[in-house]
C-alpha cells in the first residue's frame, strides 16, 4: 500500500550550487502527485533525495527531513532499505543489458539474496501484468535480453523491474520523455491503473500529462517550490503569478 | 552566376566528391590488406617450413638426444598449456581485481594513481628483465628453476594488460545502468560484481586473451625461471619445458632436422594460441540473449 510522503525544510547542494532550497510539502499515499517547472529547476533532484539517490553523487549534499510512512529516510534507515521501499524509474529506459527479460525483473530480488525459484516466477508474472508488458513479451521471458525490446517496452520493463520489490513509492523521472506518443500513452495508462497501489510522484515537462495522471502538482522554479495544490486548481486558477506565467507558456 | 556555369560547378563537384570517396575507400582496404598480410604471410611461412615435420610422433614423443632425427615436443606442450595455466591463476585475478578497483573503488584516491602508474610502468617492462628480477626474487638453491618460478614471470606480465583493459572496459559501463542497480537497494559492492563487471565482460575477457596470447609466446622471462627439460617434467617444483624455450633452442642447433622441428614448434604455437582464445571465446558466448549488447 502506498504511505504519504512529508518533506520538511529539504535542502540539497550539487558542490557549492544549492539546487534545492526550503522545501516544504506533503504528498499524499495512493495518489498520483506530478512535479512540473523549466529544466534545471530542482525537481529531478527533489525526487532523488526521496530515494537518497542524490548522495550517490560525491559532491552532492542533503539537509532537512524526509518521512516516508512512518519513517525518516535520513535517520531512521540505510539508503540501501530505503531504495527497496521507494522504487524509481528513470527518463531513460536502462535495463540490464546483459539480462534477460525475466532476470531483468528479478534482478531487485535477486541481487539482494532472494533465490525461492517458484515465488520468482510469480513475482515476475505479476510485475510484467502490472507493467502491461506481460502478454507482448510471456514468450521470450528468459530467450531474449532486456536491451532487445523496444523503448517503449523498455520503460515498461523498467517499471516491472521496480514493482517487483514491492515498494510503497514510485518516483518517475520523466518517464515519458524519450517515448513516442502511442509508448506514452501507454505508460499514462500504467500510472493511472498504479496510483490505486502506490503513491506515485513523476516528474514531467510535459503539462498535458501531469493534467492527466495526477490528483496534485507542484510547480518548482530556481531550486524553491512555488506553489503545490489540486491539479486543476494548478492549471484552471494558480494563486502565484510565475505558476501562471509558466503554465501559459509565457517562459521556461 | 548563369545557370548553365551553376550546372557544370555542381557535376564537377560530385565528381569530385566521388573521386574522393572511391580514393578513401580505395585507402581504408589497402590498409586492411597490410595488417592482415603480416599474419597470413607469417602463417603461410611456417606452414611451408614447418607442416612436413609435423606427425603423430610431434605430439606424442619427447625430444630425441641430439643428432638423433625424430621425437618430439610433447614435453614442451604440455609444459607451455602447465605455465600458460599457472600465469592465468595468477594474472587474471589480480589484474581483474585491479581494474575494478582502479574503475570502480579507488576513483579519484592517491592509491589509484599509483597503481595505475604502476600497471603502465610494469607494461614497460622488457620481458627478460621480469624473467630476471623473478630469478633474483624466487629462484633460490633450495627451491631451484621451476614451473611456478616460470608461471610467476609470466602471470606478472599479464597483471597490466588485464588490469587496464579491465578499468577501460568497466568505465565503458553507462552510468544509468549503475543507477538502475543503486535505485532498486542493491549495495554498491553487489551492483558492481553481479551488474557492471558483466555487462563489460565481454570487454574483459577481450583483455584477458590478448594478456595470455601475448604471454604464451615469451621465451626471455622462461631462459631464468621455466629454464626448460628435456624430459617428461608435470611437477611444479622442477625445471619445465615450454614450446617457446624448445623453438629458441633448436632455431639455434646446427641440424637442419632440427631447424625443421622449430618451425614445426611454432606453427603449433600459434595454431595452439589461436585455439586456445578461439575455444574461450566461444565458451563464453553461448548462453548470450538474443538483442544483448
Amino acid at each position: 500500500m502506498g504511505v504519504g510522503i512529508e518533506v520538511i525544510n529539504l535542502n540539497a547542494w550539487y558542490g557549492t550550487n544549492h539546487s534545492l532550497q526550503d522545501i516544504n510539502l506533503n504528498i499524499p499515499g495512493n495518489h498520483a502527485t506530478a512535479l512540473i517547472g523549466p529544466s534545471g529547476c530542482g525537481k529531478s533532484t527533489f525526487v532523488r533525495c526521496l530515494n537518497r539517490m542524490h548522495e550517490t553523487n560525491p559532491i552532492a549534499r542533503v539537509t532537512g527531513t524526509v518521512r516516508i510512512g512512518d519513517l525518516d529516510i535520513y535517520k531512521d534507515t540505510k539508503p540501501v532499505e530505503i531504495r527497496r521501499r521507494v522504487g524509481m524509474v528513470f527518463q531513460r529506459p536502462n535495463p540490464f543489458p546483459t539480462m534477460s527479460i525475466y532476470d531483468n525483473v528479478a534482478a531487485g530480488l535477486k541481487l539482494n539474496g532472494y533465490n525461492h525459484r517458484q515465488a520468482l516466477d510469480e513475482i515476475v508474472e505479476k510485475s510484467l501484468k502490472n507493467s502491461a508488458l506481460w502478454d507482448e513479451v510471456k514468450d521470450d521471458l528468459k530467450k531474449k535480453s532486456g536491451a532487445s525490446l523496444s523503448g517503449g517496452q523498455q520503460q515498461r520493463l523498467c517499471i516491472a523491474r521496480a514493482l517487483a520489490v514491492d515498494p510503497e513509492v514510485l518516483l518517475m523521472d520523466e518517464p515519458a520523455s524519450a517515448l513516442d506518443p502511442v509508448s506514452t500513452s501507454k505508460i499514462e495508462d500504467l500510472i493511472f491503473q498504479l496510483k490505486s497501489q502506490y503513491t506515485i510522484v513523476i516528474v514531467t515537462h510535459n503539462m498535458q500529462q501531469a493534467a492527466r495522471v495526477a490528483e496534485k502538482t507542484g510547480f518548482f522554479l530556481n531550486g524553491r517550490m512555488v506553489e503545490f495544490d489540486a491539479t486543476h486548481k494548478i492549471f484552471t486558477n494558480p494563486s502565484d503569478k510565475r505558476t501562471e506565467d509558466y503554465i501559459t507558456g509565457r517562459f521556461g | 552566376m548563369d545557370e548553365s556555369k551553376q550546372k557544370s560547378d555542381y557535376v564537377f563537384r560530385s565528381r569530385a566528391r566521388a573521386w574522393i570517396d572511391g580514393a578513401a575507400t580505395g585507402l581504408a582496404i589497402a590498409s586492411t590488406v597490410l595488417v592482415v598480410m603480416p599474419l597470413v604471410a607469417i602463417f603461410i611461412y611456417l606452414v611451408y617450413k614447418g607442416a612436413s615435420s609435423l606427425n603423430l610422433d610431434f605430439f606424442t614423443q619427447i625430444p630425441k638426444p641430439e643428432g638423433e632425427s625424430g621425437g618430439g615436443m610433447a614435453n614442451a606442450i604440455l609444459g607451455s598449456a602447465i605455465l600458460l595455466g599457472l600465469a592465468s591463476l595468477i594474472g587474471v585475478p589480480i589484474g581483474i581485481g585491479g581494474g575494478i578497483f582502479l574503475a570502480e573503488f579507488g576513483r579519484g584516491t592517491k592509491l589509484a594513481e599509483a597503481v595505475r602508474f604502476t600497471a603502465d610502468v610494469l607494461n614497460g617492462v622488457p620481458s627478460i628483465v621480469m624473467g630476471m628480477a623473478v630469478y633474483a626474487l624466487v629462484v633460490t638453491p633450495q627451491m631451484p628453476f621451476s614451473a611456478l618460478a616460470g608461471g610467476l614471470a609470466l602471470g606478472i606480465m599479464m597483471i597490466p594488460t588485464v588490469c587496464r583493459t579491465t578499468e577501460e572496459m568497466l568505465l565503458m559501463v553507462p552510468h544509468a545502468v549503475r543507477e538502475a542497480a543503486l535505485a532498486l537497494g542493491v549495495p554498491n559492492w553487489r551492483s558492481v560484481l553481479s551488474i557492471t563487471v558483466k555487462t563489460a565482460s565481454p570487454g574483459i575477457i577481450t583483455g584477458c586473451m590478448l594478456a595470455f596470447a601475448r604471454v604464451a609466446g615469451e621465451t626471455a622471462p622462461l631462459i631464468f625461471t621455466a629454464f626448460g627439460n628435456a624430459f617428461w617434467s608435470t611437477s611444479l617444483t622442477r625445471p619445465i619445458a615450454a614450446l617457446p624455450l624448445e623453438i629458441y633452442k633448436y632455431a639455434n642447433s646446427p641440424y637442419d632436422d632440427q631447424h625443421r622441428q622449430a618451425w614445426a614448434g611454432a606453427l603449433v604455437l600459434i595454431v595452439l594460441i589461436v585455439l586456445a582464445v578461439s575455444l574461450v571465446r566461444w565458451v563464453t558466448s553461448r548462453g548470450v540473449l538474443k538483442g544483448a549488447s
